[in-house]
């Protein structure tokens, strides 16, 4: 698509997200549950957001509506250019595939698969050449540190190696966003710092977008701006300062309403 | 997303379940093999029935001399008693013009003696046509003349069994052997034909002229005649011929109109057609009750593909998200099935033909594997695959990728 590529190489900060009005309504039968309520949000290329929030807050929701996992119900979403609000299942599929990059908390590898096939996959289903995403799988693993473990299933791996992996198959297929859900969850702290400095790393030398969801301030402390939802509403919105700690992440600005 | 890719991702995870793919694998294999073993043998029974048409001759009726016959088709007072003439086969050799080739039989049995070896064999006594009306030949020497009929000269023509029993493989023509202590000369063999459906040896028998039966072989008076066999002018002569033998001979033996027979024309043609239905429908009842093994077998892939659905539902999330289309994840589950059923059919085609070829041999059938059954049955296993896979490899594609992501 030539109007994507004018879009992106228009300007390094030109928005990669653009999202106006966003609301959400699930409908279980007889209960609305309005789980997004006019949600306004630019990210740029090279931003690294951490979105904070209290379960039932609509930070998963806007997470599953910025992966292309989910349509929202009113509102428009720019991803890097084109308007994916009003895509098909299909063209959202092939959305997923070449624009974001997901981390989950579970690391959601394919069982019993070699760690190459697992990083080659999203490249298997963009059509690309056997020879050239064994390529790109390997270099990707290469630059997690993974190059030696290419052969190895996902069950003979660490957590923080199976995390690393799955940040090798976000890369691969070079995303315009990396979409991280609580990366560090399942991991013990010492991995998680290990695994937060690969995506900082990430984002200072190659310019990747990152936005990460998590409930601890210490992993959000990694990232450069904070979003922080409530009720289904952007509550706070700002940069995080070589000022801010742990502390400080934990509520939002305005404390004296919050705590009583 | 390539073609060949959806292939291998589809053998991988069949791979992974080595087990369960080789126990549900084992459902269309049986199944297969069922439908091809059992048409092939269906079909080696009808082939067995139309080599009989043809060993007992082309166009071929035969008139049963003897008592009368019941309405059942049995004999009541048993065939030996004396009803046609040398008369009868000449009226009918003049008077109907649908036959080709007549000839009176006379049989006999009795003990065949040459140097120290003995066989108790039958004798089909014959005028010099016997060849031609049941489609015989022989081997060696000849076949004895017009001439032989009428001198009652004393001639045999082996059958196979009997010229292997008495000379050992020694040359039998021009020899003399005896048959109830007389001397008869071998002037030929027939080339052999082998069992009869019913394992009767078929070349078990010797032939001489007619005359020299009933003038050596048996001791009543009256010259007798058993039957008469009658080869007809084409295939679609028998039916003409059988009626105007009957008309003729009712005539000639004086038998009112109501009255019953004292022979019985049997048109071989329409015995051979009928057992020919039967077995057919027998091969398409067998077939079917084998083809029920692989709905079976098919219902099988069907319940493991759900299984495996459910089972990897979070897989199915985890490749969607990363950018999988509904459609592929539908065909790389129907490639499963697909490739399951067509690996299964691929067996089972091998197995029903070893099958088949065991139980022919056992019975002593000819062993005859259908081509047509073998692709349709392997064909069909293809089939079976896309039919029960279609509803997992969708339901599989509907999923909701965030609710499979979430699935434990």
């Amino acid at each position: 698509m030539p109007q994507r590529e004018t879009e992106s190489s228009a300007s390094t900060s030109a928005p990669v997200i653009q999202l106006s009005g966003v609301h959400k309504i699930y409908r279980t039968g007889e209960i609305e549950v309005h789980a997004l309520q006019g949600v306004s949000m630019n990210v740029r290329r090279g931003e690294f957001v951490a979105v904070m929030g209290p379960s039932g807050s609509g930070k998963s929701t806007m997470m599953n509506i910025i992966g292309c996992l989910d349509r929202l119900s009113s509102g428009t979403y720019i991803l890097d250019g084109i308007d994916v609000s009003t895509m098909s299942r299909n063209e959202l599929a092939d959305t997923r595939n070449q624009k974001i990059g997901f981390v989950f908390q579970a690391f959601n590898l394919i069982p019993r698969t070699s760690a190459l096939a697992n990083v080659e996959l999203p490249m298997v289903y963009a059509g690309v050449s056997p020879a050239e995403r064994s390529e790109r799988a390997r270099a990707a693993l290469e630059g997690v540190g993974l190059g030696a473990k290419e052969h190895s299933f996902p069950n003979q791996l660490s957590g923080g190696q199976q995390q690393r992996v799955a940040l090798a198959r976000a890369m691969a297929s070079n995303p315009a966003i990396i979409l991280a859900d609580e990366p560090t969850g399942a991991l013990d702290s010492k991995t998680a710092e290990e695994i937060m400095s690969m995506f900082q790393q990430l984002n200072r030398e190659r310019g990747i977008t990152i936005v990460l969801v998590t409930h601890e301030p210490d992993v959000a402390l990694h990232a450069k701006r904070l979003v922080r939802f409530k009720d289904g509403l952007i509550q706070e919105d700002r940069s995080i300062t070589p000022q801010d700690d742990i502390l400080t992440l934990l509520h939002p600005l305005e404390v004296s309403h919050e705590i009583p | 997303m390539r073609f060949l890719d959806i292939q291998k991702m589809a053998v991988h995870a069949l791979g992974k379940n080595k087990i369960q793919t080789a126990l549900t694998m084992l459902g269309i294999v049986i199944g297969v093999s069922a439908v091809i073993a059992m048409v092939s043998l269906g079909e080696g029974a009808q082939k067995l029935v139309q080599d009989q048409v043809a060993g007992m001759g082309t166009n071929v009726l035969q008139i049963q001399g003897g008592g009368g016959w019941n309405a059942g088709g049995g004999a009541r007072q048993g065939n030996d008693q004396q009803s046609l003439t040398e008369g009868d086969v000449e009226s009918i050799r003049q008077e109907v013009p649908t036959v080709k080739l007549v000839t009176p039989i006379a049989q006999a049995q009795g003990q065949f003696v040459f140097g120290n070896q003995n066989w108790q064999s039958r004798v089909e006594g014959s005028n010099e046509h016997y060849l031609d009306i049941r489609g015989l030949k022989f081997d060696q020497g000849d076949f004895f003349t017009a001439q032989d009929v009428q001198t009652a000269s004393r001639v045999v023509v082996l059958g196979k069994t009997v010229a292997e029993n008495l000379f050992q493989g020694s040359d039998p023509i021009g020899q003399t052997i005896r048959i109830r202590n007389l001397p008869y000369r071998v002037i030929g063999v027939l080339t052999p034909k082998g069992q009869s459906a019913n394992g009767q040896d078929q070349d078990d028998f010797a032939i001489m002229p007619y005359t020299t039966v009933q003038k050596k072989m048996t001791n009543s008076a009256i010259p007798r005649i058993n039957r008469i066999s009658v080869s007809a002018i084409g295939a679609q002569a028998t039916g003409a011929a059988k009626d105007q033998i009957t008309e003729l001979l009712r005539e000639r033996h004086s038998i009112r109109p109501g009255q019953p027979e004292d022979f019985r024309v049997n048109n071989l043609t329409e015995v051979a057609e009928a057992a020919e239905a039967t077995t057919r429908v027998m091969t398409l009842l067998l077939g079917s009750i084998a083809a029920v093994s692989l709905l079976v077998g098919g219902i099988g892939i069907m319940n493991i593909m759900l299984v495996s659905v459910t089972e990897r539902t979070r897989e199915i999330g985890i490749r969607m998200a990363i950018g999988s289309r509904g459609s592929y994840i539908r065909m790389q589950f129907l490639a499963e099935s697909v490739i399951l059923c067509m690996l299964g059919g691929l067996i089972g085609v091998l197995l029903g033909i070893g099958l088949s070829v065991a139980i022919a041999r056992v019975m002593g059938w000819p062993s005859f594997v259908s081509p047509q059954a073998a692709s349709i049955a392997f064909l069909f296993s293809a089939a079976t695959g896309v039919f029960f896979g279609y509803y997992p490899a969708h339901k599989a594609a509907s999923l909701d990728p965030i609710e499979a992501l979430r699935y434990e």
